[in-house]
């Protein structure tokens, strides 16, 4: 960078104003995560990629959760040398992020040692580890799946009494909440117990490949790596295997589209034994499979395919109308194999010499045995455990709900866990004093105000990014798990000063050239307006969106990199796709034509 | 004796008999790459034309005394050399060798051919001097071509080739001339590929270069070529830059070529089609293999039936030449190597 240039910038954290009316929702977030001293000298990004739309109350969990698991495997367990934890901040309902970089040589070589003994150690076992983890992971979903269901009866069961619990229900209502909340901290401790090693060591590989051959493109590294069998793709495989079963079965015409899904089943319960029979293949698959949501996980009513049938559903039509066309629709994993294996032999023969040869052979060795854990943590953390989760606080819910503390069950998310618990508290003593609870008379006014601040907040966008640029990024973790880099924050700052431009740039994440109409699709439940032939926009793609991609003509998202889950799925279905504009969203308008290069990563508005 | 060999009797190995061009085409006929047909008069009928001359007028022993810095003795001295190789005629048993292989090679119509040098240099002289060596395109008759070999001889002699061979104290009686006489491609389009990236070194992606028409407006860059990148494993096509062709090298009537406009309708078109890039791109492949090291190639789509031709494969020699530090060794411990990206910038 030269020194005439005049210094480049985001603005900072404390020009951002809480828009006007919003004031007390915006405070209803506790002050740790509220910006203040010290915030403008640090740089932040807007975590759109988790965190696309305002968050409510109850769902800033997430991100207390995550970065405080995230922060202790990287700065206290595997001591990774240049980097602590991660620092969050909350305006409008967006949460915005800041690395703490370590940058004393001193400390980073004493930091080097440590991670050493410790993260070399997960490599050499990490086979053994993983298998370790599924067994902690899946044991941590069963006993969730434990809890009971909070309740109060009127008068403690006689069982109880006789047997001498000595402890009431009001009791349990506490206990549960507690092993609900207390859950969900260690699950996003088992997340992040290898992800950082497994990004670290996919990144070397794929930093090794760009300096071997300078333009390779990175979607083509991905593709040496991604494995095809990840858990993340079996709940799309799933409904595959029922399409063909439907038609196997000969009860594929009971599907179509736009009919409801009670009305699909129904219908099936009285076609007979086939009809039968595709109904426990139905329920073969739900459990574990369809314990996905139609979201990353991260608010509440990203609700799984369990819990509502009708995505899941809705793509059956689809997938038969294909298999009756002739299609195959199983994923042709040999093939996909056999190309996977014949680029990372043509590549290997490309390289200089024995030596790099040799090195590369190292590289993809590791990145091939840390890459199931990349790809498959997400089903069990993200989206069962996740689920699993917010369905127990729906519960809470039902029963605030049923005590007046609110009109609707789903109002619950509007408190934060702190003043969940505070209500729960509140119930628990009215149960035992016989008083009215208070909650009735405080709640629903704050709900309302809230629900209103966030819809408030929607129609607002966000800067991408807060606060002066940092001259390098040099933080594994925010380049690995956002793909963060001081180019795209440079192409982040000249898009919003040149919003005349007719183009958008991003990663380049799936090759192919395509026109048609964009559909920006804010949240999750506009997914329903994709036509066949549009071009997705969203903040981020997200893979359990899977389905949808068998409509759509290409995808564009404001948040991620070649490895995001989207990228791999556009690949996968050939789509073009480009991926961490940073701004695609905002600036492309609602049935606006675009075309997109997924080779070029650009994104072109017609 | 014979002074003619077809090109599918030498190879590689015979370049200090039928020079570098010579040598790569014959090697790329025998590994099964489609070459328009010719064939090459050795060095050795350069070595007995010079020696005629030299019986009298000494011309190795002359330059090799030039000063590398006195320019106006090397151009007197070039210009000497040329005229003599202008005078002297050609041993009649060598003309009538040049023109049985002719009219064994075009038959009685005599189809145009293109008179090229070939020198015994080095590839990175060859290719430094590429334009200075002399190539006569489209040359219709036996006078002609017979003319154009004795032409192709002294462009040994030309200005630019002598100082760069005294700038470099070159011994002059390892350095002899060869000429290649092969069949004229009336090219639809033309160009050049280079199967590891000109700007970056990459050896995984294959740039191509073309045109409409002949190469030589190509290689003679009187024409924007259109661009493009492939993945040379993938195929994937990542830059496309389609170029204003405004004109194009045709055959000129009268033989030799000659400058046209190209029509409004065809100027931003493409001038390859996908299935054609990939074609080049498996060929391109083919060749680095067969020689083991990246190629600086020179192509035409044949424009009778379609067919694509290679015209030249040298060795790329620039990235060659650059001692680039492989991108990592292999480590003791393997897990070390992952201290690139969480160890910082200062490892």
């Amino acid at each position: 960078m030269s020194a005439q240039e005049p210094p480049k910038g985001f603005p900072l954290p404390s020009s951002l104003r809480v828009i006007p009316g919003t004031e007390r929702a915006q405070a209803a977030y506790p002050y740790t995560v509220q910006f203040g001293a010290g915030d403008d000298q640090r740089f932040w990004f807007y975590n759109s990629m988790h965190f696309p739309e305002p968050m409510s109350c109850f769902d800033m969990v997430t991100a207390e959760a995550a970065y405080c698991a995230l922060g202790a495997a990287n700065t206290r367990v595997h001591c990774l040398p240049t980097t602590l934890g991660i620092d969050h901040r909350i305006i409008n309902g967006r949460v915005y992020i800041g690395g703490n970089a370590v940058t004393d040589p001193q400390e980073i070589a004493r930091r080097t040692a440590e991670f050493q003994k410790r993260a070399f150690y997960y490599y050499e076992n990490w086979e053994s580890l993983y298998a370790q983890w599924k067994r902690k992971m899946l044991a941590l979903i069963r006993e969730a799946e434990a809890l009971p269901e909070p309740a109060l009866p009127e008068f403690e069961p006689l069982e109880h009494v006789h047997a001498g619990r000595g402890i009431a229900s009001n009791h349990h209502l506490l206990e549960i909440y507690q092993r609900t909340l207390e859950g969900y901290f260690r699950m996003w401790h088992h997340h992040f117990e290898f992800l950082l090693l497994g990004y670290g060591a996919y990144l070397t590989f794929f930093a090794f490949c760009k300096k071997a051959f300078p333009e390779i493109p990175d979607q083509t590294v991905a593709r040496m790596v991604a494995g095809m069998e990840a858990e993340i793709f079996r709940p799309d495989d799933e409904l595959r295997r029922l399409a063909r079963r439907a038609v196997e079965l000969g009860v594929d015409g009971r599907f179509a589209e736009g009919v409801a899904v009670e009305a699909v089943i129904r219908s099936l319960e009285q076609a007979g034994p086939p009809g039968e029979e595709w109904l426990r293949e139905l329920a073969a698959s739900r459990d574990p499979w369809f314990n996905i949501n139609v979201g990353d996980g991260f608010y509440h009513y990203h609700r799984s395919w369990n819990d509502d049938l009708s995505m899941p559903f809705a793509s059956l039509p689809g997938y038969i109308a294909r298999l009756k066309a002739g299609e195959t629709l199983e994923r042709p994993f040999g093939k996909l194999q056999e190309e996977r294996r014949r680029l990372i032999g043509e590549y290997r023969e490309l390289l200089g010499s024995e030596a790099e040869r040799a090195a590369y052979d190292q590289m993809i060795t590791l990145a091939h045995r840390v890459f199931p854990y990349v790809e498959g943590h997400k089903f069990y953390c993200e989206h069962w455990y996740t689920n699993l989760f917010f369905n127990k606080i729906r519960e809470f819910g039902a029963l605030l709900c049923a005590h007046g503390f609110f009109p609707d069950a789903e109002d619950v998310f509007h408190l934060t866990h702190y003043e969940l618990e505070s209500a729960i508290i509140d119930l628990m003593n009215a149960w035992s004093t016989g008083s009215a609870p208070r909650g009735p008379a405080h709640w629903p006014a704050l709900v309302t105000e809230r629900r209103a601040a966030i819809a408030q907040w929607s129609q607002h966008s966000t800067p991408p990014a807060l606060g002066p640029v940092p001259a390098v990024i040099d933080d594994p973790a925010i380049v690995m798990l956002w793909g963060i880099t001081r180019e795209s924050l440079d192409a982040w700052l000249e898009a919003g000063t040149d919003t005349a431009s007719r183009e958008i740039r991003g990663f380049a994440a799936s090759s192919g050239v395509v026109e048609g109409t964009a559909r920006v699709v804010k949240s999750v439940e506009e997914i329903g307006r994709l036509q066949r032939g549009d071009i997705l926009v969203c903040q981020v793609t997200n893979p359990t969106w899977a389905p949808i991609f068998q409509k759509i003509a290409g995808a564009v998202s404001d948040i991620g990199g070649s490895m995001s889950h989207a990228a791999i799925v556009a690949r996968e279905f050939g789509l073009p796709a480009v991926v961490g504009t940073g701004s695609a969203t905002s600036r492309i308008q609602d049935g606006q034509r675009v075309r997109v290069d997924g080779g070029r990563g650009i994104v072109t508005l017609l | 004796m014979s002074y003619v060999s077809g090109f599918a009797e030498v190879g590689l190995r015979d370049r200090p008999n039928v020079g570098g061009k010579g040598g790569s085409l014959g090697e790329l006929q025998r590994a099964g790459i489609a070459v328009p047909p010719g064939f090459v008069v050795r060095t050795d009928a350069f070595e007995r034309f010079l020696a005629r001359i030299e019986a009298d007028w000494p011309v190795r022993a002359r330059i090799s005394s030039l000063d590398a810095e006195d320019l106006s003795a090397i151009e007197r001295c070039c210009a000497a050399v040329r005229s003599r190789f202008e005078e002297m005629p050609l041993p009649s048993d060598l003309a009538r060798q040049i023109e049985l292989a002719h009219a064994q090679l075009c038959g009685v119509r005599g189809m145009p051919v293109a008179v090229r040098s070939s020198a015994t240099t080095e590839d990175a002289v060859d290719a430094s001097f590429a334009g200075l060596q002399d190539t006569y395109l489209w040359v219709k008759d036996l006078r002609q071509i017979l003319h154009r070999v004795r032409s192709c001889w002294a462009s040994l002699y030309s200005v630019g080739s002598v100082s760069y061979r005294r700038q470099r104290n070159m011994l002059e009686h390892a350095v002899a001339m060869a000429v290649v006489i092969q069949v004229m491609v009336d090219a639809r389009a033309a160009g050049v590929m280079f199967t590891r990236s000109p700007t970056t070194g990459d050896r995984s992606v294959i740039t191509i270069e073309g045109a409409w028409g002949l190469g030589s407006a190509v290689v003679g860059g009187e024409v924007t070529p259109d661009r493009w990148v492939l993945g040379k494993v993938t195929g994937d096509i990542t830059v496309r830059e389609i170029s204003d062709k405004h004109i194009r090298h045709a055959p000129a009537a009268g033989g030799g070529i000659e400058t046209v406009p190209v029509p409004e309708s065809s100027r931003r078109a493409p001038s390859l089609s996908d299935e054609e890039l990939q074609a080049l791109r498996g060929i391109g492949r083919r060749v680095e293999r067969h020689y083991g090291c990246p190629q600086d190639i020179e192509w035409a789509i044949d424009g009778a039936d379609g067919e694509v031709l290679l015209l030249q494969s040298r060795p790329e020699t620039v990235w060659a030449s650059k001692e680039a530090a492989p991108a990592a060794s292999a480590a003791p411990n393997p897990f070390t190597h992952v201290m690139s990206i969480f160890g910082g910038k200062d490892k």
